[in-house]
This record gives C-alpha cells, structure tokens and sequence, in this order.
C-alpha cells in the first residue's frame, strides 16, 4: 500500500528540529533512515500528522574517537559503520554484529540511531549497546541528557524517549584491554530480523572470566541481559563446569516469548544453543 | 488534497524539477511521474528488492524513501546504468544462463549484483547469495542468477 497523507518537515537545525517536536508532540514521527518507518507507514500500521525528517541536519552523523570514548552519531548509515576502521579496531561486536543488520541496500539507507529508537526486539545493536555499556545521548529543547542503554530500552518499539526528544549521538566506552566478544544469531534468512540472537563479551585475565555481559535478543520485548549466567560464569573454576550450569539455568532467566516464527520452549532451546555456540572458543584458554 | 512539495533532482544524469505528494515514494515517482517503469514495485515494504534504484552511487529501496527525499539527490535506476553500458556484461551472462524467467525481479537484481561486482573483491558464491539476500525471485532461479553474477565477476568488470 500507500503511505497516508502527512505534514512534512525537513528542519536544517537541532534547534529547528526540537522546536516541531516540541510543537507536535505525539503527533509527531521522526524520520531518519525510514527503513522500518516506511514500511509502518506504507502498511498503514501508522499514520502520524507529521513526519519530521531529520536527514538534512547537519553534525548528526559520523564516528569520532575522543580519548576512552567512541561516538557514532545518531545519522551515522549502517554501512559507515560497518565499513568504518575504527569500529573495526575498538568494537568489533559492533563490526561483526553489523553483517547480520538487513540487506545492502537497507544498510545503505538505514541510520543506527533510527534503529535503536525503533526499538525493534529483534534487532541486533540494542542488544550490542547494552553488552557494549553504551551511553545514549538524547537532546531536546531542555538541552541534552545520557542514560545507560540499558535503561533506554522498555519495550516493544518502545524507549526512554520522550515525544520532544531526539537520540543524537551513542557513546562507547573503549580502551579497556582483555575483553573479547562473542555474537551469534538465529534467522531464517541472512539479513532477517534475528528469531533468537546473543550479544556477549568476556574480561579474560590469568585464564579466568574476570567479568562479562551476556544479552539476548528476539526473546523477550526488549534485549534481555542475563545476570545470573554473567554470575556463573566468572565465578569458580572450572569454567567448563560453569559453562554448563549457566547454561541448565538459562531459560529460567528468559521470558516466555512466542510468536507465529518460534514457540517459547524453540527460543530458549535456540538461546542454549547459541549460548554454547558464543563460549565455545573461549574454553580453551579458561581454566 | 496532498501536501506537495518542489523537488530538484537528477534522474539518469538528467535534470528533473517538479512538484510531488511529499507522501509520495520515491519508486512511485520514478514510474508514474517519470515514466521510468523499469524499477518495479513488489511489496513495498522493503523485503522483495524489486525496486532498487541507485542514490548518490549506492542501492536503496526505492519504496522505503519518499520523492522528497530525493531532493538534490542524482537517482539512477535500471534505465540509466543500462543505456549508459555500465551493466552490459552483466545483462550478458544474465542472457547466457538463463537467470532470469519472468523479470519482475531482474532489475533490482542486476543493480545489487553490480553494486558488489564493482567492489572488486573476489567473490565466493556465498558472498554472492549474500549480497543478494535482500531481493528476492519468485520463479527460484537463484542457482543461475547466482552462475551469472559470478560469470560477470570474473570478466573483471562488467563492460
């Protein structure tokens, strides 16, 4: 189908951009990339008075390094991410994570910032920003804030955000030797939304899991970090033996999600699966 | 009535300046404003592919970007890299290897396979089944669309 009729807004400024949001408030759609908000619209699932189309501002793209900090801005297209040198050195979660996000010629269009707002439960950088410990950078006309991305995320296309609000700007806290990644998804085809994913990484030092962020996508409707698993499996050795008792414990950690792709019971099958998938390759250099 | 709104673009090098719908996609345009009705219109929700057209050098979805979008923008579409020649190997081996049955996808194929041959990695046929994962062919011929990227690949380029 056709989008429905709109008001369109194509602000040149942050502060042009702010005051029509704070001007329309819920009526209001930000659009970045549109490669999820197209199909709502052309779907009908939607149909805001106005779109706000945010991609002729200035200074909301691009990925700068600034001592232990790197920052992707909110307009930054998935395929500068995914061809940018310094994602690759400092977050290669992200790097290889960012194979997995659509096709080519979505990831051409689509913006990181658009999809961590879209909030899709199924989408993989939600997940990577909350192994990641990501800083999101919100902006409105009351000026600028950060939350943790594990706050930002609350539900099913759902964030933190306030209608007035734009996400401008992710901030990733590098330099902190040791940590390796780990990332596998479940999808029927390369490009899909994940059915189940894991976003994961590990402080390995003196052969032992100093610390770790174990997070699950496309099961629940947020990402879900798994704490008790984290806990297992940096605590006593053998890791082998930690491995498996997170893993029998798993499931009890996630919701009961299903939908017409996966039954509940396949998603925490699949979540075990990738689980084991994840750690295998840490296994041999952990006591 | 429609919001409109005045758009200056080029389409195939060409300079284009008209009013549109602002709720208008940019594929709708390029077909029922233009005349252009090589880029086809398939799901129009970003899953089939079947209207790729090219924006400032790279392949996007012309159903998941409004006209208005497109302002100052040089779109090219199947029309454009198939005149110009810059596709010709690839048409070729397409013709070869039968890789194509009724079309409706041929052309958002042809412009997703040239976006990768033109990378100039050496290509596995993975890379290939990757590359093209995002459009998809209703008669299945996904062996000899595959046969013929790769045929076009090792030309070198696709003149």
């Amino acid at each position: 189908m056709k989008a429905p009729a709109f008001h369109y807004e194509r602000p040149s400024s942050r502060a042009e951009a702010f005051a029509l949001l704070a001007q329309h408030g819920d009526e209001a759609r930000v659009l970045a990339g549109g490669q999820s908000l197209m199909p709502i619209l052309n779907m009908r699932l939607a149909s805001p008075a106005v779109l706000v189309d945010i991609n002729a501002i200035d200074n909301l793209a691009g990925i700068s390094v600034a001592g232990d900090v790197l920052t992707v801005g909110a307009m930054t297209r998935h395929y500068q991410v995914a061809e940018s040198a310094e994602i690759a050195r400092h977050l290669p979660l992200i790097a290889e994570a960012m194979r997995h996000v659509a096709h080519a010629a979505i990831r051409n269009r689509g913006t990181f910032g658009g999809n961590l707002a879209m909030a899709d439960p199924a989408s993989e950088m939600p997940a990577c920003c909350i192994a990641l410990d990501a800083v999101m950078v919100i902006e409105s006309a009351k000026g600028p804030r950060k939350l943790a991305a594990e706050q930002f995320f609350r539900g099913i296309f759902e964030t933190a955000l306030e209608p007035d609000e734009l996400l401008v700007a992710v901030e990733f806290p590098i330099g902190q030797p040791g940590w390796r990644h780990g990332f596998m998804e479940f999808a029927r085809r390369q490009g899909d939304y994940a059915i189940v994913g894991s976003a994961a990484r590990f402080l390995v030092k003196q052969r032992r899991v100093a610390d770790c962020r174990l997070v699950f996508f496309g099961v629940g409707d947020r990402p879900i970090r798994v704490q008790a698993a984290e806990r297992t499996l940096c605590g006593p050795p053998p890791f082998a033996e930690a491995a498996a008792t997170a893993s029998a414990a798993l499931a009890a950690e996630l919701p009961e999600f299903a939908d017409s792709l996966a039954t509940a019971e396949m998603r925490h099958h699949l979540a075990r699966v990738l689980f084991g998938r994840i750690i295998t390759p840490f296994t041999a250099d952990l006591d | 009535m429609d919001e409109m709104r005045h758009v200056t673009l080029t389409v195939n090098g060409e300079p284009v300046s008209r009013p549109v719908p602002v709720r208008l996609s940019l594929v709708d345009f390029l077909r029922g404003d233009l005349g252009l009705t090589g880029t086809h219109v398939g799901c129009e929700h970003g899953v089939c592919g079947a209207c790729t057209v090219r924006l400032d050098g790279r392949i996007v979805r012309g159903c998941l970007m409004l006209a208005v979008q497109a302002d100052g923008a040089a779109v090219e579409t199947i029309e454009g890299v198939s005149d110009s020649g810059e596709i010709n190997g690839l048409q070729d081996e397409f013709r070869n290897r039968n890789a194509l049955q009724c079309g409706f996808c041929t052309p958002g194929i042809l412009l997703t396979a040239n976006e990768l041959i033109r990378q100039g990695r050496v290509l596995t046929r993975e890379d290939v089944r990757e590359h093209l994962s995002g459009n998809v062919c209703r008669c299945t011929g996904y062996q000899a669309i595959v046969d013929a990227v790769m045929a076009a690949a090792s030309r070198g380029s696709t003149p």
